[in-house]
This record gives structure tokens, sequence and C-alpha cells, in this order.
């Protein structure tokens, strides 16, 4: 029974660190109906930028601040400088622009800031916890506990400001939303503003426990599209409760079912996500059809 | 897009053609492919982009000694061109790329190429075509054991079986009632690591190991495989991955509130990493690794002689961290590599060059810890097979015991 | 899509690009026809993608994946079960088209964009897929297969030709490659001006119109799925007898994601795009990784900078700037500059249209 929590516990922790990346990846799903690629390796290069900083002397909770509004404007900027000339393209075309970018900014990466590993602080203790016998970090407690922060301040700008409502609006149906005087455009870039930032926020979380490096977070951007799909691609709190239930179930699998071993967690993590998709398109928490008749 | 016009297509041919025959340049003076009166062209493909990129600076630590022997001089006269070519750690690449070296380039010879899978894919062609592939950078044991099969082939550094026959002996002598779990990569370096150790500890293995785990690297973290070593009671622990995951591993068992032994494997011993653990609240106390190579990071080789020329030789490479071992074990290979073709002299050819590194080398090197020779011999084609136990405690790695000596234990 | 120029015009390219093909052995070294049989290899993978995405209007991003499964049919087959590998490569691309029909099947209900995501995902895992049935795949070993000397027949005459030496391994496999580049050319030419075409691109334009229209939309959408994955399959082969050597390592996610790279790039929806595909995904990291360098002109800092940021940053900003710039690809940027030479010299403004049609399906 303990290592049956103890596999728990983990991969709720686990579950943490797919929930904070799933989030962006739902926000720039509601700001403009597209996953974004290179979502993880824009909060690498954030977390880089918030290293850098601290390499300075300056203190960690002032960097986090600082980083956090770089992220926003650069998502901004990103968006009105790359994705804005191919917006109305089809899906295809701004898949490969994400991609492009991810690979340009994980290889920008790789040159100013080369390849070791670092560590990154973290304001949590590396002290464990015994929780019914099994361990878990303040670490990766912690991670839980900024993803369920941000999840609320998420939902709640989304869900009940004006501006979460037009950005909804815009992603839905640009047209009208024109015709009702919303900036469908800036909207988009806000959009990407504030995945940028969440994306800055997870990074910063999860890099202690991943270690710094230009290829960070690419073990996570699979569970945290299975982690989206699961929840419902358009719903925060269905990233939230996607990344639990994909942390877990890829832990208790690669325990107890045989012949899945702790090798195949990617890959039980793939047919999480095609399950969802084949059997609940919407995913749990999702509430529009995926296909418009 | 092509390179090449037909003209210089048919003079590249006709090179080949002339290389291959043997065609020498006149008077005593041997030569070969890839030889002028004042060049040797060596090549080399190791992953500098891709998930293994933070391998890459080896290849620049060997060109950072390369520069420096040219700063004096060269070898007899010439000097070493290195050609480093990036295959991404993808050995499909490095077929086309390896290729390309030797026909197009016209290299005299691989050097220290970098994968197990990557060098793999390209042995049967260099044998074939009589280059010599040597020193790679890889301690797959395949690539001494099978040097009867593949004679223009030759490994460097200790195998990764030979390492872990070591830690056999020292469990077996040490701590003979372990209960042992084993953490390991599902790649070939992991495997060749648990192999080496199911055959050290002979017929005690099966009563010995209570679990195994294996571990992808797409994986975000070893967790759930280290929570299970742990519920099986495993009191003792070898860690057979690449850094990232073993620095993840240090500090996810002292999470569990888990004091077992830890065995960490000499790819991932790299005194940065074991600090890195530290600061993430790893207490690794007591852990275990064997060595070869001086650390730079261990102050004992502060006025170390072979310490000292290390630090002048890595400022030739400006993006190289001189406190990283990777960078010293690439200036060490490369001094033997110096060291093979100034034993050739003036008979510089891939096949003299071939049997000086794989039967008559006998070189102390000023970068390895005192007492470990680079030794080949007729019937002996690895050329270092001896390790020291060395074990973390306060901050640093503390030489224990002796060298070990694995001469003669792979068949 | 309108092809531009009148269609004997085509013709006469196309027969100077097949000889063109078939003498360029005789013209470069050995290693070169072995790295043009590289190009050809990607060509026909992107050929079966572009009929999945720009005619069919399925997105994947996995098509590494059905490389991977033709690459390890061939290297199975002659490796453990000794069989003749020329046989295997149809058999290879029969395996990977029926995987593919069947992968088909469930893709059917999903929406463009999950579509990529789950194609994204199969391509990630494919490498621990690969490692896991050791017994078959040789797991990370990886399984080495060797040179395939040409036959005697072929040698001679080569050697006739060229009045050189006899043909080395490389340059068969050139040959082979070519062959079969040229026959899944004839194919997917005929798919696309035949009725399944038709249909294909119906579907794309309209899947609503097209179903009421009478055509079998789940049909010809898996069926799209299997033809793309056979020439993946076929194409997945050669890659394995020219590089002779698969392991789970070969087929990282970045293949697949270069193919579709490849595919845009090449130019969807046009038949010679495929080509101008393979030609940008195998040159591309060459030159942006080695060319540099060897220019002595560009100062030593310069160079280091593009060789170590290089590749990646190169490949993402080329990306970007394409899909801004030149959303159709190479192909759809030569037929258009070709179709405003045409309309200059003949002093009539000629509309083309382009453009591929917006996507109706965007999420």
């Amino acid at each position: 029974m303990d290592e049956f929590l103890q596999q728990v516990l983990s991969g709720i922790a686990a579950g943490g660190i797919y929930a904070s990346l799933a989030l962006a990846l739902v926000l720039i799903y509601n700001a403009m109906g597209l996953v974004n690629f290179a979502q993880g390796e824009m909060a690498m290069f954030a977390t880089f930028l918030a290293f850098t900083l601290i390499g300075h002397g300056i203190s960690y909770w002032i960097a986090l601040p600082v980083t956090i509004a770089i992220a926003f404007i650069g998502g901004i900027v990103i968006q009105r400088i790359v994705i804005r000339p191919v917006e109305r393209a089809p899906v295809l075309t701004l898949v490969i622009v994400t991609l492009g970018l991810a690979t340009l900014i994980n290889g920008l990466a790789g040159f100013f800031f080369g390849y070791l590993p670092r560590s990154f602080p973290s304001p949590f203790s590396v002290q464990t916890v015994d929780i019914l016998g099994a361990a878990a970090s303040w670490q990766d407690l912690g991670v839980m506990a900024v993803s369920g922060v941000v999840l609320v301040l998420v939902f709640f700008m989304l869900q009940r400001t004006s501006v979460g409502l037009a950005m909804r609006a815009a992603a839905h149906n640009p047209e009208a939303s024109r015709l009702l005087g919303i900036r469908v455009s800036w909207m988009l870039a806000l959009g990407w503003g504030l995945a940028s930032a969440v994306g800055a926020v997870s990074g910063i979380m999860v890099a202690p426990i991943l270690y710094l490096e230009p290829n960070m977070m690419q073990t996570v951007i699979i569970y945290a599209f299975a982690a989206a799909v699961l929840g419902g691609i358009e719903s925060p709190l269905g990233a939230v409760i996607g990344g639990l239930i994909v942390g877990v179930t890829v832990n208790l699998a690669g325990t107890y079912l045989p012949g899945v071993g702790g090798d195949l967690q990617l890959a039980v993590a793939f047919a999480i996500i095609i399950a969802v998709l084949v059997i609940r398109p919407n995913g749990l928490l999702g509430r529009r059809a995926m296909r418009r008749a | 897009m092509k390179r090449m016009g037909p003209r210089l297509a048919a003079a590249a041919a006709f090179l080949v053609m002339a290389g291959a025959c043997g065609s020498s340049s006149g008077g005593t003076v041997a030569t070969d492919v890839g030889i002028t009166s004042n060049q040797i062209l060596l090549g080399n493909t190791i992953s500098q982009t891709g998930a293994a990129a933070a391998y890459g600076t080896i290849a620049n630590a060997e060109n950072a000694y390369f520069t420096y022997i040219n700063s004096k001089g060269g070898i007899n006269g010439r000097k070493i061109k290195f050609v480093i070519l990036d295959d991404a750690y993808n050995p499909a690449q490095t077929v086309p790329l390896t290729k390309q070296l030797v026909e197009q380039n016209q290299v005299f010879a691989m050097f220290s190429g970098l994968g197990t899978q990557d060098q793999t894919s390209v042995r049967d062609y260099l044998n074939t075509q009589k280059v010599p592939q040597l020193f790679v950078a890889t301690g797959a044991t395949t690539f001494g054991k099978d040097f009867n099969s593949n004679k223009w082939t030759l490994g460097w550094q200790p195998p990764y079986q030979g390492e872990s026959h070591i830690y056999a002996k020292d469990v077996l002598q040490n701590h003979p009632n372990a209960k042992i779990g084993v953490l390991y990569q599902n790649d070939d370096y992991g495997q060749d690591y648990l192999k080496g150790l199911i055959d050290g500890l002979g017929d005690k293995a099966s009563t010995m190991i209570v679990d195994k785990e294996s571990y992808d690297v797409t994986s975000a973290s070893p967790a759930s495989q280290l929570a299970i070593l742990h519920a099986k009671g495993a009191d003792t622990v070898f860690v057979f991955a690449i850094p990232k995951p073993t620095i993840q591993s240090l500090a996810i068992i002292t999470g569990l509130h888990w004091a077992p032994t830890i065995y960490v494997n000499s790819v991932s011993n790299v005194a940065t990493y074991m600090k890195l653990a530290e600061k993430s609240g790893a207490k690794i106390d007591g852990a275990i690794s064997v060595g070869y190579i001086k650390d730079p990071t261990d102050p004992q080789w502060t006025n170390d002689d072979g310490m000292k020329l290390y630090r002048q030789v890595i400022a030739n490479c400006s993006t190289c961290d001189a406190n990283n071992g990777f960078n010293i074990y690439g200036v060490a290979v490369a001094y033997t590599m110096v060291d093979v073709l100034t034993q050739a002299g003036s008979n510089l050819s891939r096949a003299n060059v071939m049997k000086i590194a794989s039967s008559q080398l006998n070189e102390t090197n000023p970068f390895l810890l005192p007492g470990i020779t680079v030794t080949t011999t007729s019937g002996d084609h690895f050329p270092i097979m001896q390790e020291q136990v060395i074990q973390w405690t306060g901050d640093a790695w503390h030489l224990q015991g002796s060298i070990i000596n694995e001469r003669g234990t792979i068949k | 899509m309108r092809f531009v120029g009148r269609a004997p015009r085509r013709y006469w390219l196309i027969a100077l690009g097949v000889i063109v093909f078939a003498g360029l052995p005789t013209q470069v070294t050995s290693f070169q026809s072995l790295e043009w049989a590289e190009v050809l290899i990607f060509a026909i993978v992107i050929m079966g993608l572009n009929l999945l995405i720009g005619y069919s209007g399925q997105i994947s991003l996995g098509h590494g994946a059905f490389m991977a499964v033709g690459a390890y049919t061939t290297a199975i087959l002659v490796h453990r079960y000794h069989v003749e590998y020329l046989v295997t490569i149809p058999i290879a691309g029969l395996l990977t088209g029926l995987v593919g029909f069947f992968l088909g099947i469930p893709a059917l209900r999903l929406s463009p964009l999950y579509l990529a995501l789950a194609t994204f995902a199969l391509a990630v895992i494919t490498p621990s897929l690969i490692k896991r049935p050791e017994n078959l795949t040789q797991g990370t070993q990886g399984i080495l297969l060797p040179p395939q000397q040409p036959p005697d027949w072929a040698s001679s005459t080569f050697a006739a030709v060229t009045g050189g030496p006899a043909m080395t391994s490389d340059q068969w496999l050139y040959y082979l490659c070519f062959i079969a580049a040229i026959i899944l050319f004839w194919v997917a030419w005929n798919v696309v001006r035949r009725r399944p075409g038709r249909a294909l691109m119906a579907i794309r334009d309209g899947e609503v119109a097209a179903a009421a229209s009478g055509v079998n939309v789940a049909g010809y959408k898996t069926l799209a799925f299997g033809l793309s994955a056979f020439y993946a399959g076929v194409a997945g082969a050669l890659y394995a007898l020219a590089t002779g050597f698969v392991s789970p390592d070969t087929f990282p996610v970045s293949l697949s994601f270069q193919l579709l790279v490849g595919a845009v790039i090449g130019g969807l929806g046009s038949i010679a795009g495929p080509l101008f595909g393979g030609i940008f995904t195998f040159w591309l990291p060459i030159i942006s990784s080695q060319f540099v360098q060897t220019q002595d002109w560009i100062p030593d800092q310069v160079a280091s900078v593009f060789k170590n940021a290089g590749p990646a940053v190169t490949y993402g900003a080329l990306l970007i700037l394409i899909m801004i710039f030149a959303p159709n690809g190479l192909a759809g940027l030569i037929l258009s500059a070709y179709a405003r030479l045409r309309s200059r010299l003949r002093g009539v403004g000629e509309r083309t249209s382009g453009q591929l049609p917006p996507d109706p399906q965007t999420v």
C-alpha cells in the first residue's frame, strides 16, 4: 500500500509539472484556437532569462516578476511579428510556424546558454514531508500550489472579466467580434502574452526539479499536451485535472501493468491522448464540439 | 547546390583511386590519404546539437589540444587539421557524414567519434575502406572486444562492463549482503553497464539484485522507478544513467528518506553534476564511483604539471568550461592521438598508425590518474583498463585504495 | 491549383528532369550519388505526405514513424530471415500502407489540430516503441545491413558508359531510388489526375459538399492515409539500405518534423513540390552546418556563431520566413514567378490562383 501511495504521490507531483505547462497551452488555445508547439521552448527561454538575472545578483523575488513581465511582452512581440502575418492561414501553416519557432528558440537557447544542466533556485525547500507514509518534497507540493494559484487567476480572467470574454469571443468568431468593436488582433496578442507569462511561471517552477537546460521542456511537452487534451483543451481546470490524471496514470501503469515498464511512460501518455480523442474528443471538461459541421 | 562541379568530381575520383592504390609522394617518406607535406587531416562526428549536445564540447577540447600542438610546430613538421561534423547523435546522419569525410574530405583517419550506435553504424564501412576508426568516444565494450573482426577500430576509455566489474568487486568485498537495486537507461549504454554488473557478481547476481528498473530518456524524471526500487527493499542502488537523470535520481533518493549506498557511473560522476545534486538537497556522502582521469575541480591536482598543462591547453577553446570533466577527457584522448602520430614518425600510413595504436601503445598520459597507463599489445586492444574507486565525501571525490587493474577480464 | 503552361511544355520539363537524374551518377562522385539518393528518398516520402496533406487535407506530424516501419521491415527480413533485399522493398511498402490505413480510421474522428497532436505524439514515442520488442528489432543495438553490390549487368553497363570503374554499391542504390521515385511519381500523378485525386481535392476543399456529391469521404481519407504510409514505407526501406543501419535513434521526432517541413516548403498540392522538398530536407542541415565554415572569406567569429547556433536557428528562422512570405512553398514561388513572367511577356494579366484554398476545418 505504501508503494502504491508513493507512486500516486509522485504521480501527482509530476502531474503538477505537466499541469503548469498545460495551462499555458490552454490559454493560447482560448486565444486563437491553436496549440502552440513552441510553448515549452518559450517557457524554457524565459527561465534562462531569470537564471541570468539571478546570476547577476538580482534577488529571486525581484527576478521572478521581472521575468514574467519580460515573458509577457515577449509573447506579444512574437505574436505581432511572427504569428500575425499568418493569422488567417490554414491550421497547417500555423502549426509549422510554431514548430519553426520552437526550433529557433531552442537553438538560440543552446547557443547563448550552452547545454550543461544548471541548478535553479526554488522558493520551496527541498525537504520532503511524509504524507501517510509516502514522501513528497515541498518543491513538488509547491509546484502544485502555484499551478493551483495560476489556475484560479487564469480561470477568473477568462471567465469573469470582460477582457477574458473579449479574448474568447475573438477566438471563437473573429468576424462577429470585430463587428462588436473588439480589436481581434490585439486580443490574440494579449492571449500570447498571457500564455507566455504563464509558461514562464511554469518553467521557473519546474527548473529546480528538471534542471535548467535547453531541452528541459521537451520531456514535459507531450505530457502537457496529453493533460490539456484529456481535460478539454479550452478548460484551465481541465488542464490541471488532466495533468494530475496523466501523472498518476503514467506512474501506475508503469508500476503495475505487466509489460509496461518505466521506459514506456511516454507511450502511455500517447495512449491516453488517442483514447481521449477517439472516445471523448471534448475531453473531460471541454464543451465545444471539435468539428464544425 | 552541388558543391563540386564535374571536373572537381573527376579529380576527387582520381584522388580516391590514387589513394586506394597507396601511392606515395616519393622518397623515403611514406604517406597516405589525408597526409600532405605539412598537414594531417583528421575527421570526427559528434553530437553538437540535439539531446546529446552536452557532449559536443569534447571535440572542441580535442581541437584545443591540436591547436596547442600545432603552435609548437606540429608533428614532425605537419600540423593537424581536425574536421568536426555534427551528427546530432543520429546514426542515420553519422553514416553520410562519415562517408563524406572519407570520400570527399579525404581524411587520414576518423578520431574520437562519439556514440555507441553512431560508431557501430559506420564500423563496417570504415573497416572495409581500411580507414582507422581510432579511440571512439564510447565505453561500449564491443569496440575493444570485437577487435579481431574489426581491425581498424579501437576504443580508448575503459569499457563500461569493466567498470561494472569493479563495482561488483567492491560490493562483494564491502557489502556482501547488499540488496541491490539498479536503475538503468534502456539503451546500449545502460544495458552494457548492467551486463557488466551481473557478470561481475557471478552466481550471486540473482540473489543480490532485488530489482532492476529501466528508464527512457524521454521521461521527465525517474521518480517512479526509484520509488519501486525503494519499495522492494534495496539498500544499494546503481544508477546507470546519463548526467541529468543521475542528478535527479540522487535528489529523489534523498527525498524518499532513503539512504542506500549509491554507485554513480563514470559518465555522470563529474564533480559539477554532483554539486548540482547536492544543491538540490541530495545527500550523497559516501557515494561510490570510479575514475581514471584527473578531475579539474579536485584541489589535489592544482599544482600538478598535467593539470597545469590542461589549463593552458583548454584556454585555446573559447567555449570550453575548464572545470567540465568532458573537456579534460577530450584533451587526454587527443594526447594519445598525437602520441600515436608522433610514434609513426616518417612512416605515416594508415596501416602503420593502426598497428601502433592497437598493439604498440605504452603511454603515460599526464591527464590520467598517476599509475594508469594507456597500453595495447598484440593480444589486448583495450587501451585503458585501470580505474580507481573514488568516494564522495564532503565536497569532492576522494581516491580510495589503489588502482584496480581490469586487464584480461573481458574476453 | 492550375498548372501554368501548356501540357507539352510540362512533359518536356519532366523528360528533362528524368534524363538529368538518370545521368547524375556518371557526373558526380560515388558519395554524391549517395547524397542524391537520400534526396530522392525524402522526395518519395514527401510525395506521399503531399498526397495526404496537400490533396486530402489531413495533417501528419508522424511520418517518421511510417518510415521506421518500412525500414525495420526491410532490416528484419534481410537480417533475420535472409530475404532478398529487393523483394523486401514492396513488402515494406505494403505493410506500412496497411498500418497507415488502419491508423487512418481513428484519424477520421480527429480535427486537423488534434490529428497534428496525435501524429506528433506518435513520432515522439517511435524510438521507445522500437526498443521494446527487442527480440525482433534488436532494440538499441540496431540492425546492420551490408551494402548491396550491383548485379553484374548493371555494373558492366555503367563501366561501359562512363569508361571508368565499375558501379559502386552507393551508385546502385541511387538507381534503385531513382527507379522507385519514377514509378511512385507516376502513380501519384495518376492518382491526382483521375477520380481519386479529384475526390481527395473535393474532400479537402469541403467535406460536407463532397459528401453531398456522393464522395465516400471516410473511404478516401483512410485510403489517403494508407497510400501516404505506403510511400513512406518504401522510402523507409530504401533509407535502411542507404544508411546500412537502423536503430531507434535513427527515427527521432525531428525526422517527422523535417519531412513535414520539406513537404510544405517544397509546395503542397503540386507535383514538383516533393522534389524541391527532398532537396531542401537533405541539403539544408548540411549547408547550414558545414558550408559557412568552408568559406574563408567569412571571419571566424561569424562562422563559428553560425555553426554553433546555425542549424537550428537557421532552420527555424527559414521556416517562419517561408511560411510568411511563400506559404505555397518553393513550387508555388516558382510557379507564380513563372506566371508573372509569362504574363509580362504576353502583356496580359493572367489570373493564377496560386493560393491554397483556406482550410474550412480550421478549428
